[in-house]
């Protein structure tokens, strides 16, 4: 097991390097001069020279890519155009709501996909199999900020229960002082701010694991041990839970973990309907006042999360399935 | 893939494969599946609307008429309503289906083109070749693919042909994981042996002889592509990253109709149907093909 971390962990690191590598040369796609095209085409000369400065672009390509790299193992991203502040600083700030986001989505989304997949699977070919399945087809096909829109004008313009924009207190404050105070106030705001991009962000990933669910529990249910179990006498929800599902959970581990990665990027659009003040949200905030160090400091920090999680499901799932380990 | 176990089998018995899909087989096996058919028919309603838009649109979907603002569905004869500027919706929506459908092909197509290329060489020729490919494609699969995709093209810019390219280059590596995997098992029949033995290059090995076993899987990720690249395309949109006005864009007709959500909310919903209604087209189709393709496999 250990030879198999180290083993994983050394291929992790040139992905590392590779991921800094292509976000560096983000900010030399962009056609023609950055520096006037991020400042715009009323810049004085002073400006557009400091802006070369700050963004290193008077160095050759190579220092460039040097100086990044190193600024980046001290954990320094730069500064913002726009805000002048470091980016690291901007990221510390907001990564926490979009982490926030992203854990409330999955936990919606394990606990609509978790029910579905099972009945889909132990009723195969019935009506709540074709509904599920319906379910699973539309989630995967309905774009994210369209279902935000749809919940937005159902649940805040129609029946006018939930907010439609920004964030209470973060959740867990909120349940702190909850606790604390015996006010429910701060939770319930918090709950009712999270509960609409939230559920907008676990729909696709609950529809794609409702799918895995299905088919793990599908194959489990033909093998051997669980006729076995039931020939035995064993109750029905015992077979499914205990012997079923359980060993239905290896593919699923893995898909959870591959989810998590995607809702940080789905949170991008989330945020940008909901007005959620995460890392997505600044995202496109530095996009449109074309502030790029913020841009190119945000996609890396997702990435590595996304490679870090991805990483971390491998881990994982050779930890359940041994066999993966002689692979 | 399997027309790839079909030439085993021909090979067994010493025929040596011409060619490697046969398309009135593969459209035979298609018509047999519900999720192909309906699919298939979803796409065709989408086809005929962004060919015909002209002829099935009820108005000029970019004339501007402010005093028919905001008008509600069946409201003077606009039947889906107008948006803020007073274009018929509808019109808008059917001239949208063109744009979807325009960056859907054209970006899958740059794709596949780049994906199966280089599958094609990693699969064939192994060694550091391989290394250095897969790596690459580590790479990029260590970017959720919408952030690649609005990171490249906060970059290039927005527009049609910076959204086309940036769709195409994050979404390469879906083809070139599948096609290498099915070169390397190609490559190790006998058909290929023997095509090297007659003194085959390597370029007609790989474009004749392996390349034709290989696109039954490339039909199935182009399908199911083509649904993810209309998503991505309309959220680019809707993020004002992508195609921009006055050009009729879902995505770009529903962040316009964010604004007027409680005055005109028809404006955020329509558009989102008709993105749903072509994906999950698509997304049929590609599930019912890739069933049927597997179910053949296993047969054979």
């Amino acid at each position: 097991m250990a030879t198999f971390i180290v083993k994983r962990f050394f291929q992790f690191i040139p992905v590392l390097l590779g991921i800094s590598i292509l976000v560096f040369f983000l900010l030399h796609l962009i056609p023609g001069d950055p520096a006037l095209t991020l400042l715009g085409q009323d810049a004085t000369k002073e400006d557009l020279e400091r802006l070369r400065n700050v963004l290193g672009l008077n160095e050759p390509l190579y220092i460039q890519l040097m100086v990044f790299l190193k600024n980046l193992f001290q954990g320094d991203l730069g500064i913002s155009i726009f805000q002048d502040t470091p980016v690291i600083t901007l990221i510390s700030t907001h990564l926490p709501a979009t982490l926030e986001l992203a854990v409330v989505a999955m936990i919606i989304a394990l606990l609509i996909a978790i029910p579905l997949g099972i009945i889909s699977a132990v009723k195969q070919f019935s009506w709540l199999d074709y509904g599920s399945m319906f379910f699973a087809q539309i989630g995967v096909s309905m774009p994210v900020f369209w279902m935000g829109l749809l919940l937005i004008i159902g649940f805040s313009v129609n029946l006018n229960i939930l907010p439609s924009f920004g964030r209470g207190e973060p959740l867990l404050d909120a349940f702190v002082q909850t606790i604390q105070t015996g006010n429910l106030f701060y939770l319930v705001d918090s709950l009712q701010h999270i509960i609409l991009p939230a559920f907008t962000l676990g729909v696709m990933s609950a529809a794609l694991i409702t799918r895995m669910v299905r088919s793990a529990m599908l194959e489990v249910l033909k093998e051997d041990y669980i006729r076995t179990a039931e020939a035995k006498g064993v109750r029905g929800i015992v077979v499914i839970m205990k012997h079923a599902f359980r060993n239905a959970l290896i593919p699923v581990v893995t898909i959870v973990g591959l989810q998590f990665g995607n809702l940080l990027g789905g949170a991008i659009v989330t945020e940008t309907v909901f007005a959620w003040p995460g890392i997505g949200r600044l995202v496109i905030t530095a996009i449109s006042q074309r502030d790029f160090p913020v841009v190119q400091g945000c996609v890396l920090m997702i990435a590595l999360i996304f490679a870090l999680i991805n990483l971390i499901v491998d881990i994982l799932y050779a930890i359940i399935n041994p066999k993966i380990q002689q692979g | 893939m399997e027309l790839s176990k079909q030439y085993q089998t021909e090979n067994q018995t010493g025929t040596l494969p011409k060619k490697g899909f046969d398309f009135k087989d593969f459209f035979q096996l298609i018509t047999q599946s519900k999720s192909v058919l309906i699919g298939g028919a979803f796409v065709l309603v989408v086809v005929i609307c962004a060919i015909f838009a002209p002829v099935i649109s009820t108005h000029d979907p970019y004339e501007m008429n402010m005093s028919e603002r905001l008008l509600t569905p069946m409201e003077d004869g606009h039947i889906l309503g107008t948006d803020q500027y007073g274009r018929d919706l509808f019109s808008r929506i059917i001239y949208g289906a063109r744009v979807s459908l325009e960056v859907g092909l054209v970006s899958v197509v740059l794709a596949m083109v780049i994906g199966v290329t280089l599958g094609l060489v990693s699969g064939y020729y192994g060694g550091w070749v391989d290394t250095l490919i897969m790596r690459v494609v580590d790479i990029f699969l260590s970017f959720p693919v919408l952030l690649l995709a609005i990171a490249l093209v906060a970059a290039l810019g927005p527009g049609i042909e910076n959204v086309i390219l940036a769709l195409g280059f994050v979404y390469w590596t879906n083809y070139a994981r599948i096609v290498r995997a099915n070169v390397l098992a190609i490559k190790e029949e006998e058909y290929i042996q023997a095509a090297k033995t007659i003194g085959s290059n390597d370029f007609r090995i790989i474009f004749l002889n392996i390349l034709p076993n290989c696109l039954a899987p490339i039909v199935v990720v182009a399908t199911l592509g083509l649904g993810t690249a209309i998503v991505s395309e309309a959220t680019l949109s809707f993020l004002g990253l992508g195609i921009q006005p006055p050009e009729s864009s879902w995505g770009w007709t529903l962040a316009f109709g964010m604004k007027f959500i409680r005055e005109a909310p028809h404006l955020s919903v329509y558009p989102g149907l008709a993105i749903m209604f072509t994906v999950l087209g698509f997304n049929l189709l590609g599930d019912g093909i890739r069933d049927l393709t597997d179910s053949k496999l296993k047969r054979n």
